[in-house]
């Protein structure tokens, strides 16, 4: 221990492991109660230690055991005092500072600490949990995110989520759902709710939020969780192209928009905006996805992105290419989305006729109130000519829309071609 | 088509909530009214006290009666409104099922019946 460390820097070290260790920490220490609010609370108590000592005494060599005994002690003095109500002195009493610090000597290494934090995962995702909960509970449990923090990325209060996860935390607890990683017979199933959440984080990164406090970066925090399970289960093929479906899109965020905040479609993205290093990583995941042999939804989502990275080098949107894996995709997850962007797809790469054919498989009903639907079906009248087909359209995907950056984007391109034509 | 958006919601739910999440909660609703502005379609918004403060009056039985507390006694009250201008119901329920109050209460979506160009008698 050093005691010339400054305030800052004990700050900053604190801060640093905070980041790095939250989750493993939650983890054990909710491992065996089952209790994860008991767990943040305690690691809550042994952080705000850290900062109060840190300072004074030097950070210790090994933070993240240092924090490990303080919250451990920490639970142990809440069930004691939870077991003997009459027993004296609170729980924040100076007493508890000096019977919980732990000494030098005492404590294991970093390394020694072993990482639960897939078996956190499973249990946030447990289908006994409400699905919608699944992707918060993850950003809290493991990456230490605040209630309001995650809410706002919804667009949601914080109070309204935060009554959500302490109901769900009460359940993990009650219900005794497990923390372990399923057996061979579940986990294909299992897995699929922890990078269904995975992706829901994701998601929300894509969203145009300009006055909310999203301070940390959603894209970066999903990509960090999907390395979570690729680095604990290196094999599962699903797993690694997720990470490689998140690296891929992150690849281009920063060319998706120009600035005036108005969505770029990726095939006319400025490639020299794109992350070669994240593509790389993408393409090296799908790789090792694909020797497992065992295709599935995420692999193919992420080729069809790798395809579209391509362009940085060959120039070319390989559309027939992306219009087949579409094919692909439709035969595993059979949405609505799939099939419209296929017929997107099919019109890039074969013409107008082609490209709505595929449309018309789609169940119109069903997509009347679809904005892709309707942007696509736009976008494939006028290149056969139909612009009055094509405006009607446009019209009905404005109106739909309410992802501002999109909306802008259409309004932009219906009126590109009204102005051409005069 | 103008659409109103009734926002009910249980008001114990909010009782003691904290300045902080307040301040989030008025954080999250100025985003949405913000991407309303900005998609041209909001006409009107309003956030209401809440329902024991209501008063409640009427000469319906000849004499006039006034109420204190609302109209209608149940656990979802009547928390606030928007109002918006797009063309049709699919629109509509688009921009509800992205207000911030959809998580927590319901939004009964109602379309304008006031004949095209407001109320003729009303000047």
């Amino acid at each position: 221990m050093s005691p010339s460390v400054t305030d800052n820097q004990a700050k900053a070290r604190a801060e640093h492991v905070a980041r790095a260790a939250y989750g493993r920490l939650i983890a054990i220490l909710a491992k065996r109660s089952g209790d994860i609010a008991a767990a943040e609370d305690a690691l809550a108590d042994a952080f705000a230690q850290a900062l109060e000592t840190w300072p004074k005494n030097g950070a210790p060599d090994s933070p993240e055991a240092w924090l490990l005994t303080v919250a451990k002690n920490r639970q142990r003095d809440v069930a004691k005092s939870a077991a003997n109500k009459t027993a004296a002195g609170s729980l924040d009493d100076e007493s508890f500072k000096m019977n919980s610090m732990p000494t030098d000597t005492a404590k294991p290494h970093g390394q020694d600490i072993p990482d639960e934090r897939l078996k956190l995962l499973f249990a946030c995702a447990h289908p006994a949990i409400d699905s919608t909960v699944h992707t918060p509970l993850m950003l809290q449990t493991v990456l230490g995110l605040e209630a309001n923090e995650i809410a706002s990325a919804y667009l949601m209060p914080g109070a309204t989520l935060a009554q959500r996860l302490v109901r769900a935390k009460r359940k993990i607890k009650d219900a005794r759902i497990p923390f372990e990683i399923p057996d061979q017979s579940e986990i294909k199933s299992r897995l699929d709710g922890v990078l269904e959440a995975i992706y829901g984080a994701y998601s929300l990164s894509w969203q145009d939020a300009e006055n909310v406090d999203v301070t940390r970066d959603l894209a970066k925090e999903a990509l960090y969780l999907s390395t979570v399970v690729t680095d604990m289960l290196p094999e599962e093929a699903e797993a690694l192209g997720l990470a490689a479906l998140v690296a891929l899109s992150m690849a281009r965020r920063q060319a998706r928009l120009t600035a005036k905040g108005v969505h770029i479609p990726t095939d006319q993205q400025n490639t020299a905006l794109w992350d070669k290093m994240l593509i790389r990583r993408g393409e090296t995941l799908l790789t090792r996805a694909a020797a497992q042999k065992a295709p599935g939804r995420f692999q193919i989502e992420a080729t069809i992105q790798l395809i579209h990275c391509d362009r940085a080098n060959s120039g070319l949107t390989d559309w027939a290419a992306i219009a087949q894996l579409y094919n692909g995709l439709i035969a595993f997850a059979p949405t609505m989305g799939a099939a419209v962007a296929r017929a997107a797809a099919v019109g890039h790469a074969f013409g107008a006729k082609a490209g709505l054919n595929a449309l018309a498989t789609v169940d119109a009903g069903h997509a009347n109130a679809f904005q892709p639907y309707w942007a696509t079906a736009a976008y494939l009248h006028r290149m056969a000519g139909d612009e009055s087909s094509a405006q009607a359209a446009y019209r009905k995907a404005i109106d739909l829309c309410t992802d501002l950056p999109t909306r802008k984007w259409l309004e932009r391109i219906a009126q590109d071609k009204v102005a051409s034509l005069h | 088509m103008k659409y109103t958006f009734f926002l009910y919601n249980d008001e114990s739910q909010f009782a003691d909530v904290s300045p902080e999440d307040m301040a989030q909660s008025l954080q999250v609703f100025g985003e949405y009214i913000r991407q309303l502005n900005e998609a041209g379609v909001l006409v009107h918004t309003d956030w209401l006290q809440p329902s024991p403060t209501a008063t409640t009056i009427t000469l319906k039985g000849g004499t006039k009666q006034i109420q204190d507390g609302p109209y209608a006694d149940t656990k979802e009250q009547l928390g606030g409104t928007f109002v918006i201008d797009v063309p049709d119901l699919d629109a509509a329920l688009a921009w509800a099922e992205k207000c911030p109050s959809v998580h927590y209460g319901l939004i009964e979506v109602r379309a304008s019946a006031m004949p095209e160009g407001g109320n003729p008698h009303a000047g």
